[in-house]
Formats: C-alpha cells, structure tokens, sequence
C-alpha cells in the first residue's frame, strides 16, 4: 500500500478535531496551572468552534479515510444536534456542578470527548468505526453518571449503567463478528452491493449478527424490552449528564440505527415487523409505566422511552419520508427535552432537592415565568399545537400512514394520549397544588436564562413556524459514494 | 482438522456463559468477568471467520476490542472501588437505593 497517496481527509473531520484539541487541552491544564475556571470556556470556545466547522460541511458529499468515514446531510445533521445537546448541558451543569461540589474540569473534557464518539458514530458507513464511536461515547459516560463520587445515588447509577453498557456492546460486538463472518467486510457499501449474494450463501449467519445488532442498539437507544436500566441511571446521575445523555446517545443509538438498518440491511424484510413490535412496546410500556412516577426525573426517563418508541415508528414507515421524519423528531425532541431537564437542574440546585413531585408544589405562585416554561415544555412533550412536539409526532405519523402501517398509527395516537395524563399532572402540580412549607426560592444564573430561552423559543417557535425544519430534515439524507 | 464450525460454537457457548453470568452473577467482580468473556467470544468468532475468509480485517479488528476492553475495565473497576469505599459490599443486590 503507498502511504503517501493514504485517503487521510481531514476536511471531513474538522469539527471532530476542534473538539478533540478543547477536550486535550482541558485535560492538560489543570497539570500546569493546577486547578482553574478556564475549562468551561475552552469547551465552550471547542464547541463554537465545531458547531462553524460543521454549518461550513453542510450539502458537501465524501468519504475518507478508505470509505470508513463518509460525509452527507445525514451526518452532519446529528452533528448539529450533538454539538447543541453538548452546549446545552455544559450550560446546565456550570452552577449545578458548583453548588453540589463536583465542579471539576473533567466533566467538560469528557463531555466533549462523549460527542466526538456520537459524531464518529454517526458518520461512519463502517460497522467497526462504529462500535469505535460506540465506545469512545460510552467510556466518558459512564464515567459523567457516578462523577458525584460521595454520592450513593451517583455511584449507583455509574455502576449499572456501566454493566448494562458494556453487556450492550458485546451483544453489538458479536453481531459485527457474525455479519462479517456473513460477508467478510464490516464495510456497509460493500455488504449492500452483495447483498443477494450473501444472503444465498450465509443466510443463517447474517441474520443472526443483524438479531444480535438490533439487540445492542436496543439497549443503547432504550428501546423496550432493554430498558430496564433507564430510570435508575437517568434518576441517580446528576441532572445535567442525565439531560445530556437522554438527548445525546439516544439521538446518536438512533444515528448508528438508521444507518446500519434503513441501508446496510435495508432487505431484510422481517425487520419491518421487528421494528413494529418494538415501536409498540416502547411506546406502551414506556407511557404506562410513566403514569405512576413521583419523581420528575424518573417520569422523564420513562417519557424518552417513550419517545423512543415514536421514532421506531419513523423507522417502520422507512424511505426517506421515515429518515427526515425521524431526524426533525429528534431535533424536535432535543429542544424541549433538554428544556425539560433545565428546569429540573433548576429546581434541584437548591439545597435538599430530588426533584419529587411534592417540591413543585407552589412553584407558579412565586415562580410565574418558570411554571409557565415548565408548562410549555410538557405540552410540547405531550404533543400539543402549536409546539414543535406537535409537528414532529404529526411527521412521523404521516410518514407511517403514508407507508400504509394505519393500525400503528392508531397505537401511537392513543399512546400520545396515554401521555397527556403524565405530562398534566407536572403541570397541575406546579400551578395548583400548595404545599404546607413555603417554596424554597430559585436561584437564576445567566447560562441557564439562557438555555431557557434558547429551548422555550426553539419548541414555540419551530412549532409554529416549522418550515424551516421541515426543509433541513428533508435535505438530511444519505448520500453514499 | 477443526472446522469452522467447531470455533463458532466455542464462541457462542462461551458468549452464553458470560450472558447468564451477568444475568444471575450477584458479585460485580463476577459481573465484569462475564462482560470480559462476552467480548473475548466474539474476539474469537472475529479470528476464526477471518482465518476461514482469508481475510485480515479480523485480526486487526481483534486488537481494536483489545483495547477497548481494556479502557473498560480501568473506568468499571475504578467505579467499584468508589463503590466500595461507601458502601463495603460488591454485592449488587445492595445497591438498591435506586429501584432496578
């Protein structure tokens, strides 16, 4: 091989590598200068940085290093919602981490180092630089959910969700065995263009490694029946890595998912059914086991189960009416879930605070543009006009319609309603429940104003004005060279 | 002559050890061991298709898992210590402040 003219394409991982310079650095400094409040602006400045270098990758097509790599409208739409999700957590977590203690510099190093694995993972046409992004996003979570070392909670949620983790990526790991046994190349394209060929002459171990695949990207995306280490991770983390990655490594799983599924192995037929079984089984379960919650950051995990299972729905309908409809959910689901979680970091960061639905009691009585963010974002999560949540479950419906899976339709128009029930009793509690012991005053600080701005004006205003969405998600297709 | 058949059954039952492993294990130590097996089950059904393929995409694959086991390892044993120091126990049934 001539290593000279080696496809070393640096173009197509710019925003990567402004991540993974930030990340560097902060994780140096603190060896020189000892201990500094710099890392949250060098993360800052990374982020920046990435979020131009990928408006800048936008409509440009390619592929690099040997194919592994690719570059489209697809990849680069995750990259935005990555470098968003990453953004708005780090904005979270600056006053959360300082008032509970565990303000350290390598939370924002991790952060960034998690999203350069969702961006690999999302743009890589290759099963192995997938599970490498796979893992590069999962180490620095793992660590993230039990950063909180003194607290039992924190550690509990680290451990399982390191087990559950690590058991998903066997099962992923042994998938790619047996679908490179299959066709000899972990190469997308490459199985894609022998396709029938392999499906001759290895059926037994194909379908096998692809059963095996749905099976690890089950767990890591929460669809049931894996989702049995969601609420307590999502409950025991601290709510800005929860907020993190109830966004991220879903929106990344469902990346990795659309790829391998809706092209590598668009021909399985079978798949169409599995994926309505599991469309329906996350939706349900994940809506009624969220009926009985008492603490708002376990209802919000059920909730992204939840909405894990409308996205399923998205891959049922398939084509590229499924792809764009399940790319604006997911941009759609990123403002008012991130939204949602702010809210709750708000709330947990006075002293003393679970985030239990009793502590909202009274909140609109002191705190009357909080309560109504609050209640902005839950109607937004329920589905209601004129949010965002609204077209996204109106897209994907009728992507599914469309495609002629009616009797699914109905199941996830019901289950929305299921939802109203949960997403209500927030809201009733905030505005009409009083409590025997005064409310305990918020403490604003400008990062996370911000971050409410940014995610009420995204939720009302692509609700209302939705076009603009619309446009991008429609553009954010594959485009294989 | 062993087959290829023969190592792939070896992975997989190895790979079904290490899933009741995790599945009934209490211990965390034994849990990860579990992990550890899974991934060396499948480090070997990579190995023998691709001695079976003639392929080398198998063989370098196997050290990229190597590695990534390894970055697993150090970050899940550094979590059970700190589990440890507060809690005394590795026993996972415990750990239960969160429901499962």
């Amino acid at each position: 091989m001539d290593i000279t003219s080696a496809a070393i394409d640096f173009n197509i991982i710019y925003p990567e590598i402004c991540l993974l310079v930030a990340s560097f650095v902060i994780f140096v400094l603190p060896f020189f200068k000892g201990p500094s409040k710099t890392a949250p602006v060098i993360a800052f400045l990374g982020l920046f940085a990435a979020a131009l270098a990928t408006v800048n990758q936008w409509g440009s097509q390619g592929s690099g290093f040997y194919g592994m790599v690719a570059c489209d409208n697809f990849g680069v739409a995750f990259k935005f919602i990555f470098v968003l999700t990453s953004t708005l957590a780090l904005l979270m977590g600056y006053r959360y981490l300082s008032a509970k203690g565990i303000n350290r510099p390598e939370f924002y190093g991790l952060l960034l180092v998690s999203t350069v694995g969702m961006m690999v993972m999302a743009n890589s046409t290759d099963l192995v630089v997938i599970f490498l992004g796979l893992e590069v996003m999962s180490v620095p979570l793992y660590v993230m959910a039990g950063m909180a070392r003194r607290s039992l909670e924190s550690n509990e949620a680290g451990i399982k969700y390191f087990i559950m983790g690590a058991f998903a990526s066997a099962f992923l790991l042994m998938g790619i065995a047996f679908v490179f046994g299959a066709s000899g190349t972990t190469d997308l394209r490459r199985i894609v263009a022998d396709f029938s060929f392999i499906m001759s002459s290895a059926r037994p171990y194909l379908l096998l490694g692809v059963s095996l695949l749905l099976v690890g990207f089950g767990f890591k995306v929460a669809a049931v029946p894996f989702h049995s280490w969601v609420p307590d991770v999502y409950q025991g983390a601290p709510t800005p890595v929860t907020a993190f990655f109830s966004v991220g490594p879903k929106a990344a799983g469902f990346a990795a998912l659309l790829r391998v599924f809706m092209y590598g192995f668009v021909d399985v037929a079978v798949l169409t059914t599995v994926f309505q079984v599991l469309a329906i089984l996350t939706m349900t379960v994940g809506n009624v086991l969220a009926l009985r919650q008492n603490n708002v950051k376990r209802l919000l995990a059920y909730s992204s189960i939840a909405h894990a299972g409308y996205i399923f729905v998205a891959l049922v309908a398939g084509g590229a009416e499924g792809i764009s409809s399940a790319v604006f959910y997911l941009v759609a689901y990123a403002f008012f879930n991130l939204g949602g979680f702010a809210v709750v970091v708000l709330l947990e960061t006075r002293s003393g605070c679970r985030s239990n639905f009793s502590e909202l009691a009274g909140l609109a009585k002191t705190h009357p543009y909080l309560s109504a963010v609050l209640a902005l974002f839950m109607f937004a999560l329920s589905g209601f006009p004129p949010t965002v949540g609204f077209v996204g479950k109106f897209y994907v419906f009728a992507a599914a319609v469309k495609a002629g899976f009616i009797p699914l339709v109905v199941i996830g128009v019901m289950n929305s309603f299921l939802s109203v029930y949960y997403y209500l009793r927030v809201v009733k509690t905030s505005y009409f429940d009083s409590s025997e012991t005064a409310f305990i005053p918020v403490r604003y600080s400008p990062a996370i104003i911000l971050v409410l701005i940014v995610t009420a004006a995204g939720t009302l205003g692509m609700g209302l004005f939705p076009e603009q969405l619309l446009d991008f998600s429609k553009a954010a297709l594959f485009a294989f060279l | 002559m062993i087959t290829l058949s023969a190592y792939v059954v070896v992975a997989m039952v190895l790979f079904g050890i290490g899933v009741i492993g995790v599945l009934v294990s209490r211990n965390v130590i034994i849990l990860f061991m579990s992990v550890e097996l899974m991934l060396n089950a499948a480090n070997l059904t990579l190995i023998a298709f691709s001695r079976a393929l003639n392929v080398l995409d198998g063989h370098v694959f196997v050290f990229l898992v190597l590695t990534i086991a390894a970055a697993e390892a150090a970050v899940g044993l550094a979590m059970v210590i700190t589990l440890f120091r507060n809690r005394e126990t590795v026993n996972i049934d415990r750990y239960n402040i969160l429901k499962w």
